[in-house]
Order: C-alpha cells, then structure tokens, then sequence
C-alpha cells in the first residue's frame, strides 16, 4: 500500500462497477469506478478541476477529468470519449473489470479564491465534466451557503449531446442555480434555448464583477468566441478561469510534452486564469 | 576535504578490491566510439578517453526501463493489477565520469526529485550510485563547460574527483559516499595539499577558449523570444533527427508505453523527444508543436530561458559540446545562446520600420 503513495507511477487498482452510455452518438460513455483496495479512495482524495490517468494494464494510460465530485464517496466517475487507443479500448470494456486509476493529478478550480463568489460557468460539448463535479460540489447542502448566485451556461449539438442529462433537467427546477441549456439548432420538446454557446452567454449571463469569477470549458471554437463575450461583459482576466488540455504521460510534471514555457499543463495547470495564460506561449 | 595518491601501478588492484562492494561503470571503446557501460569483472575503465559519444546519463535514466509490470492472464487472482517492478538499489559507481557529465546529474535531479513527486527509479539510482570524476586536461574545441556552469575539475554532482599525474592518479574525496569508495578501494595514501592541483585546473580552464554568454537569458521576456524571427533561419537546416535530445546529458523527456508478451505485460519509460511531432500530438489531429520550427524553438527555450526562469541553477546545459559535434546538420547551441542572450525586439522593430 505504501508504495502507491511513494510512486506516482503506480496506478490504484479499480473495478468498473457501471459503464452508461452518455450521448445520443455513443462516442461518451461514463465509467463508474471502485477502488479495490481499502484506504485507497482515501488516498485519492481529490478537488473539482482535478484530472487523473485511466491505466489500462497492457494498453496504455489517458488523462481525463473527474467527473464525479468531491462530496460523492464510495466511487469515482469519468466521462470518456472514444477518440484514441486507450479511450477506444475502453468503450469495449465491460463491468466487473479490472484497471487503473492514477491520481488525483493536476492542480483544481481555486475554491477558496471563490469563496463568497458568484459564479459563471460555461460549458460546451464534452467538456463539462469537471463542471459538473464543481456543480456537485457547489450545490451540497454544506457548501452552497459558501457561494453567491450560480450561473449556468451548457451548450450541446442537440439535446442527446448534453451530458449528464437528468442531473440538467433536476438542476433547471432548483432555484439556487440559474441554469442557462442550449442546443445549437430547434429540436422536437426543446423548451430550453437555442443557438450557440457565446451569444446564448451573452443574453444570459450576469455582468462581470469583482464577486463574480467565470469558469470556461469547451471546444477551442467555443472558447475562442466565448472570451470576447465575457470581456463585453466585465470579466476581467484574472477572473476568467480556464482547463487546458495537452498531450500528457506522466501526468505530474515529469515526461515533459505538456510544457507551455515555464508552466507544465499537467502539473502548473490545468487550471489557470486567462491571465495567466496569456503570459505563456500559445502552445496548447 | 581529503587528498589521496594512487599510484597507477595500483590503480586496477582498487578497482577490482572495490568490486566487492560495488558494480562499476565505466568508459570503454566499442566500434571506435567511447560509451559508459557496466564493466565485467576483468574489464577495466579506459581512463585515456576525452569523452563518450553518449551521455552517462542512461546508467540512472535508461534509455528503456521496464517500471511497472501486471499479468493479463484472468487465472491468476491479481490480474490486470499493475504493480511497481523491483528497483534495484545495490551500489554502484561509476568510474572516470567527467565532471560535465556529473554536473548534469545534478541537472536531472531537479526534475525527477521534487518536493511534490519523486520518480522512484531515478531516485533510488542516484542513491546507489557514487561518481567518481576524472578532470579534463585536455578538452575538445567543441567544450564550452567555463561559460555553462561548470568546468573541467567542476567537483558538483561528484564524489571523488580524480586528477591525474604522471605516475599516479590525486584524488579528491568529496562526500561521504566517496569516502566509502575510497575506503572499498583502499585508496588510503592521504597526501597533503597538492599546489599541481590548482595549476592543472587553471591551464585546463585556460584551453577552453569556446564560450556562451548567458547573463541577459533571464531579462529576456518569454513571449519576445518566443515571437521572435530568427527561430525561422535558426531551424531551417533541422531534420528534427533528435540527435541533439539523444546525446545530450540534460534532456530528460520520456515517454510511457506498454508491452505486451503472452499473457503478462510491462509499461515503460522511454527516452522521447520534444524534435519528434508525436511528441505533442493530441488524439483530434491538432499539434501545439506541429512544424518544425516550434519544436526546435522548444528545444532552445526550454534549455535557455523556461529552464533559467523556472530554477535558479543557469541554463540547462553543461557545455559538453556532444549535440555541436554530432548534429548532422551544425546547429550550434552556441550560436543560438548568443542570439537569443543579445535579441533585442525594439532593434528587430526597428529594422522593420
């Protein structure tokens, strides 16, 4: 046991306890794991933000962000999309498997800089899953007096697309979050918006502030016109907080690929504010 | 510090005395090339070499080292769980390392040691290992080590240094762990403060006439360098061989891969490098690295300015001269060090304008 926490090589071993399929396409499905050994999921204490490599004994290793959150115990939950070997492997993977998670990696969302905040999340396609355990985390009854107004902005394809759908659906009834769904064009019982995910944002997102912190995760395209929106609106730069992705081994800051100048995306990031960001090579 | 004399005559009798309480390392011409091995019991270092064509670095960071290991097969009841492979920590030296190569030991450790994360092979490695330095009396033209944060009786990242004379080899205990050495050896003729000493080091330090100038890396602002036109010239003759990443004792990127035989498997960590484009490449098609000129301007900025911003310990590079002398194609770390200590993007507006 003490080795795991020695070498961060060394994945915990986990058992595929529920695999759901996540988007109309099939191309996401979200995995449930658990940890075989006791004392483990302990160990892999996490943060929302924060990603991990999915290890698979004689395939290879992924880094994806956690979905589940920090206040679900007894599992954890990824949401994975069918791009490469590893990912492709695992789509035909089935419960009761076993695998391997390393990890908690990479830095999180700067929950106590959010403190007594209000938040702007947007989220486009895919990219949604460490914003969903922030939700998560943000709603627990123990948490949510902690933040000020939350303000949801999901953007999918079509309504099969958004992930998490039920969760959406339970979250638009509650009135201590401001959901904001859109599909990009009119869809049969669609009663939600439609369009794009910047100007959808730009209707219904609240003006920035100094209480008022915006996170961004989505496609480049998405965040590329999102950006210009959230200036128009008052979110300065360090109050734009945005989860890059790179090509990643290691995963703490070690093998090297996944460096934007000085900082490593895997262990500097993923994490970062825009101001940061735009003090580092546009490498990513 | 403790001076010791070891006559030549016996010299091999230590080392052989040494090898019941440590494998050892060191150079030897293959193919008439000098490379660092592991040295059988009979065989002996050849302390006549200038330098290996291949860094020692592989004796702590192998160029492929199995790391974790797991069995497919589903009979067995701990199947598909990866476990760490043993490491092996017995001692071991190595002999006749030149103190460029010793100094960029030290380089590698401030990645794979850090306060957060510690990569156990290479941590446990550098534990068992001692270094046994051999000072340079006669550099190659191509060493530009004064200039890089070392020099050749530089003593950083050594145990003992060794100085040689006439009839006899001056050595220079360090640490504790040279200590130990010397005592497996028997090297125990303690001599008295040598004057030669300090000669030899200032006429070696005196032949290396090559030289880079690094005091303004620091001062530069990333983005200037990083947005600047000459990384257009400076790569246009690279074949993105990776020669360079290869041969150099401070490149340390890796990559992981699994490796599959029947029904058990292995994962490794292999030497990588940032002038191939699978480097970066993501799953989607999109390289962040994708032409040629952004990853030889990766291998530059990394070694000569994210490298001197990111730790106080210079550039990270040793002066050793290996990627000056086996770039296909002369690329001169030097030269680039110039342009990129000397860039000024208000002169380059200028002669925009």
């Amino acid at each position: 046991m003490e080795e795991h926490v020695q070498n961060p090589y060394v994945p915990y071993p986990v058992r595929i306890d529920d695999i759901e399929v996540a988007t109309e396409d099939k191309s996401l499905k979200t995995f449930k794991f658990v940890f075989l050994n006791e004392g483990d999921e302990e160990k892999f204490s996490y943060q929302a933000g924060q990603f991990a490599e999915l290890s698979v004994a004689g395939v290879g290793e992924i880094p994806i962000g956690i979905a589940s959150s920090p206040v679900e115990k007894g599992f954890v939950t990824f949401t994975v999309n069918k791009a490469g070997v590893v990912t492709s492997h695992m789509h035909n993977m089935a419960v009761g498997d076993i695998m391997g998670i390393r990890g908690p990696l990479g830095n999180w969302y700067p929950w106590d800089q959010l403190e007594g905040k209000n938040i702007l999340m947007v989220g486009g396609g895919f990219a949604f899953t460490t914003l969903r355990s922030s939700i998560v985390y943000m709603l627990d009854p123990e948490n949510r007096p902690k933040f000020g107004n939350i303000d949801v902005v999901y953007g999918a394809r079509t309504p099969g697309m958004l992930l998490y759908k039920d969760e959406l659906i339970e979250w638009e009834k509650r009135d201590d979050i401001n959901m904001h769904l859109t599909i990009d064009t009119p869809a049969d019982g669609w009663n939600y918006n439609v369009g794009f995910t910047p100007p959808v944002t730009e209707q219904k997102a609240p003006q920035g502030d100094d209480n008022t912190y915006a996170i961004v995760c989505g496609p480049p395209i998405m965040i590329r016109f999102t950006l210009p929106v959230l200036e128009k609106l008052g979110y300065t730069h360090d109050r734009i907080i945005m989860s890059l992705e790179n090509r990643m081994k290691c995963g703490f800051g070690m093998c090297g690929r996944c460096g934007i100048g000085k900082e490593l995306v895997c262990k500097d990031g993923p994490v970062f504010t825009l101001d940061q960001i735009n003090l580092t090579p546009k490498e990513y | 510090m403790k001076l010791v004399k070891i006559d030549k005559s016996q010299w091999s009798q230590g080392l052989t005395k040494s090898r019941e309480s440590y494998r050892l390392y060191g150079p030897v011409e293959t193919d008439g090339f000098h490379g660092f091995k592991a040295l059988a019991a009979d065989e002996q270092p050849d302390m006549t070499y200038v330098n290996t064509r291949l860094s020692p670095k592989a004796i702590l960071f192998p160029q492929s080292e199995a790391i974790v290991t797991y069995s497919l097969d589903t009979n067995d009841t701990d199947h598909h769980v990866q476990k760490s492979m043993p490491i092996d920590e017995n001692p071991r030296a190595i002999v006749g390392i030149r103190p460029c190569d010793a100094k960029s030991v030290t380089l590698l450790n401030l990645n794979f040691d850090t306060s957060a994360y510690k990569d156990p092979y290479w941590v446990k490695a550098l534990a068992a290992t001692t270094f046994i330095g051999l000072a340079c009396d006669d550099p190659r033209s191509t060493c530009f080590c004064t200039s890089a944060g070392c020099g050749p009786y530089h003593e950083e990242g050594l145990d003992i240094l060794l100085v040689e004379q006439q009839e006899a080899y001056l050595a220079k205990i360090l640490t504790q762990k040279g200590e130990a050495f010397a005592k497996a050896a028997g090297w125990d003729a303690e001599t008295e403060a040598d004057d030669l000493f300090d000669t030899n080091k200032q006429a070696a330090e005196a032949k290396i006439v090559s030289t880079v100038s690094t005091d303004n890396l620091k001062n530069q602002d990333i983005l200037s360098l990083h947005a600047a036109p000459f990384w257009e010239d400076v790569s246009f003759a690279c074949l993105n061989c990776g020669t360079c990443t290869y041969t150099c004792p401070t490149c340390w990127c890796f990559d992981l891969q699994d490796e599959v035989q029947g029904q058990s498997g292995k994962r490794f960590k292999n030497w990588d490098s940032c002038m191939f484009p699978l480097f970066t490449l993501h799953t989607t098609g999109h390289n962040p690295r994708g032409t040629k000129m952004q990853r030889v301007r990766q291998r530059f900025m990394h070694k000569l300015k994210y490298f001197v911003d990111k730790y106080d310990h210079g550039i990270m590079c040793v002066g050793c001269g290996r990627c000056v002398n086996q770039c296909p194609v002369n690329i001169d770390i030097r030269t680039i060090c110039e342009i990129m200590n000397t860039y000024s993007p208000e002169e380059q507006t200028a002669v925009a304008d």
